[in-house]
């Protein structure tokens, strides 16, 4: 079996310090990590590793720095990493980049047959959700978005039975191989590299590949000239001066008509409609929608 | 298991000083670093002193992150809310290549730094702390121990470069654990200005620098100092003292800090900067007294952990760097010569030392700390009646030069006897000599 796993370098915001007099932000100094989402798809891969010999090779798109971030996977135990790095990637948005990914990956597939594809749910920095199936779709490849656990992987049969988190409950989705599939957090924990492993990622080669090792050829789709999407304006929410008020009361009771006197003292239009939308209920219910006290 | 010539744990100046110059020579060396990369646990103002680097790495000149090369040094003797009294010294001779002083960027330089040391041969690998040393059953020591996982690692020689808290060695029983009276706590920032406003609010241009130390009572009577420095285009700006003192007054050192940067004199040269890190870090301080034991049957002592600071001028990375490269030295000369690396070969290590300005400097300041620390008024009381001094003087109301000498000399006496004066000079002289 052989699994790729999708990574992204991105500024480590829990590490954005405030100072502590003047509160403001210090942008600074602010150390670069993996995806936190996509160590969860790494070691969800890790794990299939640990249970099926699978060989594992990590790809990032991004500047050379990004090598740190390839190297911190292969110490926790990734097999190879692989940077994809070029000028004329910079700048590109979800399509253009999982165009370069989806690229790279079929070279990839050449060298050694893919089965499974991995990404993080999103990244930290774009928040997205886009690479992923951008991906799949390039690739043909199955899709298989906000995945929280794999159930049952069959190599053999080149099938696999994966949980999914769906609005309102968990689907459980059989699927052909090969697949993308994208990785919610929660469903597992990275593990801790040990000393070997530190040793193998400080010593390996992370092979470097630029348009033409990832097999681009069509440039107008790549970095900023085939990313049809741009960044108008970015801005955070204005606090409203809106200081919290206190109802206070002996009992609950008290404190909830304390509550629901202030509401509709202070948004006087509130009460009427309240009553108006009542009487309608009472209406279409004819009695049966009066409250179980009345009707006894 | 793996097994190299030398272990270097820490990647600061000393360390990478010291993982450098082995590697260069071919020895087998693992550098062991806690932070995420080189540099992001460091602190400095940050002056380089180019010498003690251009001895590890000639050219450094032509890769090296240089913020400005330095043509001015500042002395200002400042109380907490109004009066500077100060003296420059400014020498175009400064400005003719190759420099001697640069301002750099820590975070910048421990990153260039590393990859030469990666480029030199040196394995380097991050994010692993080293929790102890592995000694064999007649003490010597062969490795370390991480805290990860199949963690422990062997070497010939072990060199401790972890810097000021010194770790590693105190836990070892090595040395003794670092007391708060030898330990100094300073905050910087780093304010963004553009470089024409550096430029214009300093009077310098291209990459010239200036450089303000700050003494007096910007510290409340603490014993500590204060500086400001030019970056290419931002100021950093920082305050330490004394930890004993941190801990006998009820001030931060943010709250010290923010008292310099609302200082009238130094208000108007950081206006309107934005701040864009801040930082805060221990210097051992306790000077030639305080040194430990540098070295023994197979490990070393470098850097900060050693205590190498001069205070008084404020250097510490050139020592750093200066001790790295010895011990290095001292290991590549032991290797060459088939000898092992037991204390008594080791020993050529402090040999080095002392016939270096490392310990010639350390021992001139030696009094120093005890001076300042037994004398507290020499902080406060003098820089105040300087300017006081200065105000009388300078302030023109129809009373006579001798009147205002006159009123000078009684209000200093009555500050402190006369033998208090001059009991004072002669420490001070004594001190500094
Ligand atoms: C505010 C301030 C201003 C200063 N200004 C100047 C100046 O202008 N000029 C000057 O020359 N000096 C200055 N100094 C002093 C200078 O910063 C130090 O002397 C110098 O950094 C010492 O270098 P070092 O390599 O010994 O220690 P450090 O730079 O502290 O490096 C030690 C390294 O070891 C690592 N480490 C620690 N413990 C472990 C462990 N258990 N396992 C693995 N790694 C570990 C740390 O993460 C760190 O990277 C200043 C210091 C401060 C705080």
């Amino acid at each position: 079996m052989h699994i790729a796993v999708c990574i992204k370098q991105v500024p480590d915001s829990a590490q954005i310090r405030v100072h502590p007099v003047t509160n403001t932000i210090m942008r600074q100094g602010v150390p670069a990590i993996v995806n936190p989402f996509d160590l969860f798809a790494l070691e969800e891969a890790l794990r299939i590793k640990d249970a099926t010999g699978a060989t594992v090779t990590v790809l990032t798109m991004g500047p050379p720095p990004a090598e740190e971030a390839l190297r911190k996977c292969l110490s926790f135990g990734a097999d190879h990493a692989i940077l994809i790095t070029d000028k004329v990637f910079s700048g590109a948005d979800t399509l253009a980049t999982s165009f370069v990914l989806a690229s790279a990956l079929r070279t990839l597939n050449e060298r050694q047959p893919l089965d499974l594809i991995f990404t993080g749910k999103q990244t930290i920095d774009g928040d997205t959700a886009q690479v992923g199936p951008g991906i799949a779709i390039r690739l043909g490849y199955q899709l298989l978005t906000y995945v929280s656990k794999i159930r049952e992987l069959d190599p053999a049969a080149r099938r696999l039975v994966v949980e999914r988190r769906a609005e309102g409950g968990v689907q459980v989705l059989q699927s052909a191989l090969p697949a993308v599939i994208t990785m919610l957090e929660g469903g597992n924990e990275m593990r801790f590299a040990d000393m070997p492993g530190m040793f193998r990622a400080a010593r390996q080669e992370v092979e470097i590949w630029n348009r033409d090792g990832a097999g681009i050829t069509d440039l107008t789709q790549v970095g900023l000239k085939g990313s049809p999407t741009a960044v108008a304006q970015v801005f955070g929410p204005k606090p409203k001066a809106v200081k919290a008020q206190r109802i206070e009361g002996a009992t609950p009771a008290e404190m909830a008509e304390a509550f629901v006197d202030k509401l509709f003292a202070d948004f006087p239009q509130l009460e009427g409609e309240l009553l108006a939308h009542l009487d309608q209920l009472a209406g279409q219910d004819s009695g049966l929608a009066a409250p179980q006290g009345e009707s006894a | 298991m793996e097994k190299f010539d030398v272990i270097v744990v820490g990647a600061g100046p000393a360390g990478n000083g010291a993982a450098y110059t082995l590697a260069k020579a071919g020895l087998s060396v693992l550098q062991l670093e806690r932070g995420e990369s080189p540099g992001t646990k460091n602190v400095q103002g940050a002056i380089l002193y180019a010498d003690a680097l251009e001895k590890i790495i000639p050219d450094f000149r032509e890769t090296c992150p240089l913020e400005r090369h330095i043509i001015e040094q500042r002395m200002w003797l400042m109380d907490e809310d109004q009066t500077c009294t100060g003296m420059s010294y400014r020498d175009a001779r400064f400005s003719q290549e190759p420099y001697n002083r640069y301002t750099i960027i820590r975070a910048r330089f421990d990153r260039w730094f590393s990859d030469q040391v990666k480029k030199a041969g040196a394995l380097v690998v991050c994010e692993t702390t080293v929790t102890e040393l592995l000694r064999n059953g007649s003490g010597k020591v062969i490795g370390v121990r991480t805290e990860r996982e199949k963690g422990d690692i062997y070497a010939d020689c072990v060199i401790l470069a972890d810097g000021a808290n010194a770790l590693v060695g105190s836990r070892a029983g090595l040395r003794p654990e670092i007391t708060a009276d030898d330990m100094a706590l300073a905050v910087k920032e780093v304010l963004f200005l553009p470089k024409e406003t550096v430029d214009a609010r300093f009077n310098i241009s291209g990459t010239q620098g200036v450089v303000i130390e700050i003494a007096g009572n910007v510290t409340h009577g603490m014993l500590g100092t204060g500086f400001l420095y030019t970056n290419k285009d931002s100021l950093a700006i920082g305050i330490g003292c004394m930890l004993s003192d941190m801990k006998k007054q009820s001030l931060t050192p943010y709250q010290l800090l923010e008292g310099l940067k609302r200082h009238p004199t130094i208000k108007p040269l950081i206006e309107g900067a934005e701040m864009k890190e801040y930082s805060a870090h221990l210097i051992p301080e306790g000077g030639y007294k305080a040194l430990p034991q540098l070295y023994g049957d197979g490990w070393m002592i470098v850097g900060d952990a050693a205590g190498f600071v001069n205070a008084v001028h404020r250097e510490g990375s050139n020592l750093a760097m200066t001790s790295g490269r010895m011990a290095a030295e001292t290991l590549i000369a032991l290797k060459a010569a088939g000898k092992p690396y037991s204390a008594a070969n080791l020993a050529a290590y402090k040999r080095t030392l002392d016939d270096s300005f490392v310990m010639a400097d350390l021992k001139k300041y030696q009094d120093v700390p005890t001076l300042l620390t037994e004398q507290p008024h020499m902080l406060g009381m003098y820089p105040r009646f300087l300017g006081d001094a200065a105000r009388e003087l300078l302030t023109v109301d129809g009373v006579s030069k001798r009147a205002k000498q006159q009123k000078i000399m009684a209000d200093l006496k009555g500050k402190r006897s006369l033998l208090g004066l001059l009991g004072d000079a002669y420490r001070f002289w004594r001190a500094f000599r």
